[in-house]
């Protein structure tokens, strides 16, 4: 890679996770390919199986065993960090990559006040002393937007709210500076209310630290206001890539497409949302070719057949044959497929 | 009789007393009281979808429950076409069978050990609607494929479905009775969205097909537009507005109304900075006093602070809405943002 000012931060090189079981082992993800460059907001969406959280739980090395990499890289920041011991992963995780979890109260301990448990972060990754950890604290509450930060610091977790909760999550990620933050559904518990002040923080500050951030979740609404860039995941793999307002626009892969137009939205009212037939396959049973095949409106013989790799789409890059030369030799192949299928 | 509303719900609340430990009731503390609805008045006619619409902990299940009578109201007063039936006894084989409801959680509400063709015929059985074991099965095939499902997932059990098609067993279930209204809460939350998708066009459809009316409860706007021909929109326990659902995302009247309009995040991708509304929902055990909202209102004054405002029809809201706000009554509220719904 070169050193130039789009560099990717992170690299995820077709990463495989698997489940290890009696029967063999069970694909989590089938090579996920996906990049966040310096400072920029990458959505992750999908459906639930999708394999979003998995896929970020893995780069950060916090996949539950059994589940392990299968396969692929992770590069951040230059090096490659999927096979690093637990200790050095540790000292990334925290320092360079902040965390950001769906539910703030089972990400903050409920013994400690809020804090301790910032200082101490605070102290595992950078060279301060007491006095000046604490001062860090004060300032990074006050950034989140916690009212009278310092008579706050002796509050335990559950004298906060959920929104308020969520905002010392993100003053703990936001701790040590992190140059990547991996936010996995960090809305997803709180109200609309909340969730609006909850994103507005979370854009500010990554704005003026020129943190990046993977942002995980299952709401578009969400994506297309924080969002510069989108990964599309399905069935264990991104197949779609591109810039927030093409795919939600001008999405190249059927799925997005079909996903943008099944969201029901405020606006002019239809009579009924455009929908996609069936369900994501069940993890174990994603088949061979396109996983979407099943329930493309658009399949042809060789999506069944064999699994596209990204190419070039619309103005996204997306995993279909449609976008490859060969498809229209697969059309002239096997015309009547599509319409009993 | 023609005029008698399908549902008509007068006055409805419901006061929880929250337990207190033995130490403080021996100190004679008086337990502290949750008014988890409190004074809500609607009515929803023949073949209408009425939505109620809230942040959580504002009570909007409450009133589903309230409805179906899974809680004994502490007053108020329910009447299904004209029968009172606020009181238990009052809840005849007749009545109940027209009320029907479908809850958020597919998994937890069917019976994970029978097979999916006792749960739907339950209802057919308990209400004696079908003459015999050959015409009650008859009718459970034909509820399947309503519901867009093979006859022969009946012999299945709920675990081998998915949460789509689980919740389509709970539909095929609710509409066992031969329903006139269903109580819907939260019924595609659960769900992913290209699965909401085709549960909500179901709901549609059979809605058309049926000439059901809904209550339908949920958190999320976008899918109480799509859904709803009048909207409710829910706040601690009361309604703070209700409009026809054109009218609402067109001019909303109320400032908690407009809040929850210019926060939900859409597709429009304005990637507006929005952290201009403050405040976060008040614990219904210890609600604020006057109106409930005047915390968060940039528009709370002195009154609004001391009296509670009550649900008055608004002069500029079209089609019998009504609103429950000093400031709107006052004129002192700025014109709703109109072309709202159009842009987004």
């Amino acid at each position: 890679m070169n050193g130039g000012a789009a560099r990717a931060l992170l690299d995820v090189r077709d990463l495989k996770v698997g489940l290890p079981t009696r029967r063999g082992p069970l694909a989590i993800l089938n090579g996920v390919d996906l990049h966040v460059k310096e400072g920029e907001v990458l959505g992750v969406v999908g459906e639930s199986g999708a394999g979003k959280s998995i896929t970020g739980l893995a780069v950060i090395g916090l996949l539950e065993p059994p589940a392990r990499i299968d396969g692929g890289e992770v590069w951040f920041d230059g090096a490659r960090i999927d096979g690093l011991s637990g200790d050095e992963l540790r000292r990334i995780r925290g320092a360079r990559i902040g965390v950001i979890f769906q539910d703030p109260l089972t990400s903050l301990n409920p013994l400690y006040t809020i804090g301790f448990q910032l200082t101490e972060t605070i102290r595992t990754h950078m060279d301060l002393g007491a006095d000046a950890a604490e001062k860090r604290a004060v300032e990074l509450l006050d950034e989140v937007g916690i009212p009278a930060a310092a008579s706050r610091l002796n509050a335990y977790p559950h004298e906060f709210s959920g929104g308020m909760r969520q905002r010392v999550v993100i003053a703990l990620a936001l701790c040590a500076n992190p140059r990547l933050i991996i936010a996995d559904e960090p809305t997803t518990a709180l109200d609309v209310s909340i969730q609006a002040q909850i994103i507005g923080v979370l854009k500010r500050l990554c704005r003026e630290h020129g943190t990046a951030v993977m942002l995980i979740t299952h709401d578009m609404g969400v994506i297309a206001e924080t969002a510069d860039r989108v990964a599309v995941m399905y069935a264990g793999r991104v197949i779609e890539d591109g810039t927030v307002a093409e795919v939600v626009r001008n999405a190249s892969h059927p799925y997005s497409h079909g996903l943008m137009g099944s969201i029901p939205t405020i606006g002019a009212r239809i009579g009924r949302l455009p929908q996609i037939r069936g369900a994501m396959p069940r993890v174990g049973a994603v088949p061979a070719g396109c996983a979407f095949a099943p329930r493309c409106p658009d399949v042809r013989d060789l999506c069944r057949a064999e699994r596209p790799v990204m190419m070039d789409g619309k103005a996204t890059s997306a995993a279909c044959w449609q976008y490859s030369p060969r498809w229209s030799d697969a059309a002239a192949a096997t015309g009547g497929a599509a319409a009993d299928g | 009789m023609a005029d008698t509303p399908l549902l008509q719900v007068e006055d409805l609340a419901v006061h929880f007393r929250l337990p207190l430990p033995v130490a403080e009731r021996a100190m004679g503390r008086r337990p502290k009281v949750l008014k988890a609805v409190d004074g809500v008045s609607f009515a929803i006619g023949k073949g209408v979808t009425l939505s109620v619409v809230g942040e959580s902990g504002c009570g909007k299940s409450t009133v589903a429950r309230l409805i179906a009578g899974l809680y004994r109201p502490t007053r108020g007063r329910v009447a299904i076409d004209g029968h009172d039936v606020t009181a238990a006894r009052d809840r005849t084989r007749a009545i109940r069978r027209r009320l029907t409801m479908i809850f958020q959680d597919p998994q937890a509400s069917l019976n994970p050990r029978w097979r999916v063709r006792d749960i739907i015929a339950e209802p057919i059985r308990a209400f004696g609607i079908a003459g015999d074991a050959r015409e009650t099965s008859r009718q459970v095939d034909g509820l399947l494929e309503q519901v867009g499902l093979a006859g022969a997932d009946g012999e299945k059990y709920p675990h081998e479905f998915s949460g789509g098609q689980r919740q389509r067993i709970s539909i095929a279930r609710a509409l066992a009775s031969k329903p006139d209204l269903i109580l819907c809460d939260e019924p595609t939350s659960a769900l992913d969205v290209s699965v909401q998708a085709q549960i909500l066009n179901l709901m549609r459809d059979l809605q058309d097909e049926l000439g059901l009316t809904y209550l339908f409860i949920s958190h999320d706007l976008a899918v109480v537009h799509h859904m709803s021909d009048r909207i409710a929109v829910m706040y601690l326990g009361r309604f703070v507005e209700v409009a026809e659902a054109a009218a609402l995302f067109a001019a909303p009247q109320h400032p908690y109304t407009r809040l929850l309009l210019e926060t939900i995040p859409d597709l429009g991708m304005t990637k507006r900075d929005r952290e201009a509304v403050a405040g976060e929902v008040p614990s219904p055990i210890d609600p604020p006093g006057g109106c409930a909202f005047h915390p968060r209102c940039p528009h709370a004054d002195e009154r609004c602070r001391t009296e509670r405002p009550d649900l008055r029809p608004s002069q500029s809201g079209a089609g019998g809405g009504a609103v429950a706000c000093h400031a709107v009554e006052e004129g002192r509220l700025p014109p709703a943002p109109s072309g709202e719904a159009a842009d987004g």
